[in-house]
């Protein structure tokens, strides 16, 4: 980055004389940029023959981060717009069970259990957003009140209707449903059909899928994801509304004085994440056919960290659906990559911190070189 | 920054450089659903790096940070990517693990069952054997065993009720005494001063409670604090799944009656030699094998007490 800032000269940078190449290298994801290049090249360095590049094991860490990127999005926007949410975690796991228990213990067909759950959960989302206007409080404690709420309820109505806290059976209830695949199905299976026949990438040696390819498809969950970061990345930068997302972050009161409708913006940032919880929720029931109380633990934190990988200010205003996706990606394959490169799994925490702090700082450098400020 | 960063790379090498140096022929690895504050699972990691130095194979030792099973279905599928010779891994739900097991079989990489899941369950994935204590039939025994002892009503302090084995344990032990579990089970959470909170109000609420069980250490040493606290320490009949060194103390002091061992060092060191045995002569025992239950009293403590928290 110090090379890249030597065309000009030191002056002073709010006047706007700047050059092209600084102008398009100097943005909120550099940070991001930077980390995942360096992420790469590390574990390419170090894990390049433990099968973490072979089809199986991109499969594996683009799953991760893309489960990553489904709440970053969400966080991200309402980070932008100045809030928090740190039920995202519970929400999933709340998502999740009434999935289960519409569609197995009630019995109704899966897709109106998608749509219920998806109704009920924005619903919540508004709520949360809803007693932050309100009351004024920080949406910190407003938020840290639904993670416990919805995780108690998590565990009381499974416990209450089934004596259980893991209700399976959603894979037999999906079957054949119209709207299941969207979140659980596989897309361009042919395409690794023929990789595999190919040889291009390794088949299954044994048992009932003996000569399959070991990737049959690429999960909708990946799609979701890549899908809400374009719609974040171009709702933010290319609409009238992502202008006011940054204005209510930046100074609501100003923001308001100027005609912007920050609760509303807000409002509907809080229904968002909620939203992109329980697209994550769905994608996982879908998947692995069960939901349990446990689901999601932790996620919110996952969520905020990517983010602020990313480059967005904890406080609101500034920030990138573009770096968020970064984040996610870094710390998806973080996670998968120390794995593969065998390191002991207990110092993962370690390295996430290392990163976390690491990535702070230098966003902070890039933020400063942007806005000018002190 | 540019230093920042190097620094980082620097730090982050010196770390994996000491483990990614293996050299033994055989690398397996063994998935637990263990979150990382479960001390229980310490014998685990000392049973296999036990195992991995006699046998001289590497193995290594991986868990979802919380406990997350959807989290874990990742790792296996990790794992099974990085293609090693042989997979130990704990089968705690069904649903969401049979898939990446099963896929995991299919190329070519040998697993066994260890831990959680049913005998019937491993076999359905394709594993080459199951090496655990069945839960139900481990809280039926105890159930029997106290049932003899006269208790008519008990406490269930479950601190990990997301996972169905440890509410199976407390289902098998309603059933040996032959009573119903309804209220009896309380969701204890792992925090050691909310349970023994939990278990002083559940008790002076119901006073009559005739036994306590708690499923392992992380509940049970903070019960016989609440015991202490409340005078019912060797009053009340107390029971436990598992051991670890305040277990073992409890019940040298008789304030616990017994400990059910499910003897996990077994768990993780066997499945180390049949793969290792397996892989390299081509022997393979014939069928499953329990490690549980035994029950541990007051006799006979000398060896527990020596290795409790370490092989016990």
């Amino acid at each position: 980055m110090s090379q890249s800032a030597q065309p000009t000269p030191a002056t002073d940078e709010r006047i706007k004389d700047i050059s092209r190449l600084r102008q398009s290298l100097i943005r909120p994801e550099l940070g991001g940029i930077c980390g995942t290049v360096l992420v790469f090249t590390f574990f390419l360095l170090t894990a390049l023959d433990s099968g973490m590049f072979n089809s199986q094991g991109v499969l594996n860490w683009s799953t991760v981060s893309a489960q990553f990127m489904i709440i970053a999005v969400g966080a991200c926007l309402l980070m932008i717009a100045g809030e928090f949410d740190l039920s995202v975690g519970s929400m999933i796991g709340f998502a999740g069970m009434m999935i289960a228990i519409f569609s197995v213990t009630l019995g109704w067909p899966v897709w109106m259990a998608i749509l219920i759950t998806f109704t009920l959960c924005t619903a919540l989302g508004a709520l949360n957003g809803f007693i932050v206007i309100r009351t004024g409080l920080p949406s910190f404690i407003v938020t840290l009140a639904f993670l416990f709420i919805l995780r108690g309820f998590t565990i009381y109505f499974p416990q209450t209707l089934e004596r259980k806290t893991i209700i399976g059976g959603i894979s037999d209830a999906a079957q054949g449903d119209w709207l299941a695949p969207v979140f659980g199905g596989k897309i361009l299976g042919w395409l690794f059909q023929w990789l595999g026949e190919a040889g291009l990438i390794a088949t299954f040696e044994r048992g009932t899928r003996a000569g399959q390819p070991v990737v049959d498809g690429i999960p909708m969950l990946i799609v979701w994801a890549i899908a809400l970061v374009f719609f974040g990345h171009v709702l933010l930068t290319r609409t009238r509304f992502g202008n006011w997302i940054f204005a209510s972050g930046g100074d609501a009161e100003a923001a308001r004085n100027s005609g912007v409708p920050v609760n509303r913006v807000k409002i509907l940032m809080f229904m968002f994440t909620a939203f992109c919880a329980t697209v994550f929720a769905t994608c996982q029931v879908m998947e692995f056919g069960s939901a349990g109380a446990d689901r999601g633990l932790l996620k919110e934190f996952e969520a905020i960290i990517a983010v602020v990988i990313g480059g967005a200010l904890l406080t609101g205003g500034y920030g990138s659906v573009i770096g968020a996706a970064l984040g996610a990606l870094i710390f998806g394959v973080v996670q998968q990559g120390l794995f593969f490169a065998g390191v002991e799994s207990s110092l993962f925490r370690v390295f996430l911190g290392v990163i976390l702090l690491g990535a702070v700082i230098l966003n902070t450098y890039i933020r400063r070189m942007i806005t000018g400020e002190r | 920054m540019k230093t920042i960063l190097k620094s980082l790379a620097l730090g982050a090498a010196v770390f994996a450089a000491p483990v990614t140096a293996t050299a033994q022929d055989l690398n397996y690895v063994l998935v637990s659903h263990a979150p990382d504050s479960d001390s229980w699972w310490n014998t685990i990691k000392n049973g296999i790096a036990l195992a991995g130095e006699q046998m001289d194979v590497s193995v290594e030792y991986r868990n979802p940070p919380t406990g997350d099973l959807a989290d874990m279905a990742r790792i296996i599928e990790q794992a099974a990517a990085a293609g090693p010779d042989g997979i130990i891994t704990t089968l705690s739900d069904y649903d969401v693990l049979s898939g990446p097991i099963r896929a995991a079989v299919d190329s070519g990489i040998d697993v066994i069952i260890m831990n959680s899941g049913t005998p019937e369950q491993a076999r359905e994935v394709g594993a080459l054997m199951y090496v655990g204590q069945p839960e139900y039939d481990a809280g039926y025994a105890a159930g029997l065993r106290a049932k003899d002892d006269g208790v008519g009503s008990f406490l269930c302090v479950n601190h990990y009720i997301s996972s169905p084995s440890s509410t199976e344990r407390c289902q098998g032990f309603a059933d040996g005494l032959g009573v119903d579990l309804a209220n009896q089970m309380i969701d204890s959470g792992q925090d050691p001063a909310e349970i023994k909170n939990k278990v002083q109000a559940y008790l002076s609420a119901n006073p009559d409670t005739d036994a306590v069980l708690t499923l392992g250490p992380t509940s049970a040493d903070p019960t016989l604090l609440a015991l202490e606290d409340n005078g019912m320490a060797g009053e009340i009949y107390f029971g436990t799944f598992d051991l670890g060194e305040n277990i073992v103390q409890g019940i040298k002091d008789g304030v616990i009656a017994w400990g059910i061992d499910q003897q996990p060092f077994l768990q993780a060191y066997l499945p180390v030699v049949v793969l290792a045995n397996y892989h390299r002569y081509g022997v393979l025992p014939g069928n499953n094998i329990n490690s549980g239950p035994g029950f541990v009293t007051a006799d006979g403590l000398t060896l527990v007490e020596k290795y409790a928290g370490e092989y016990r």
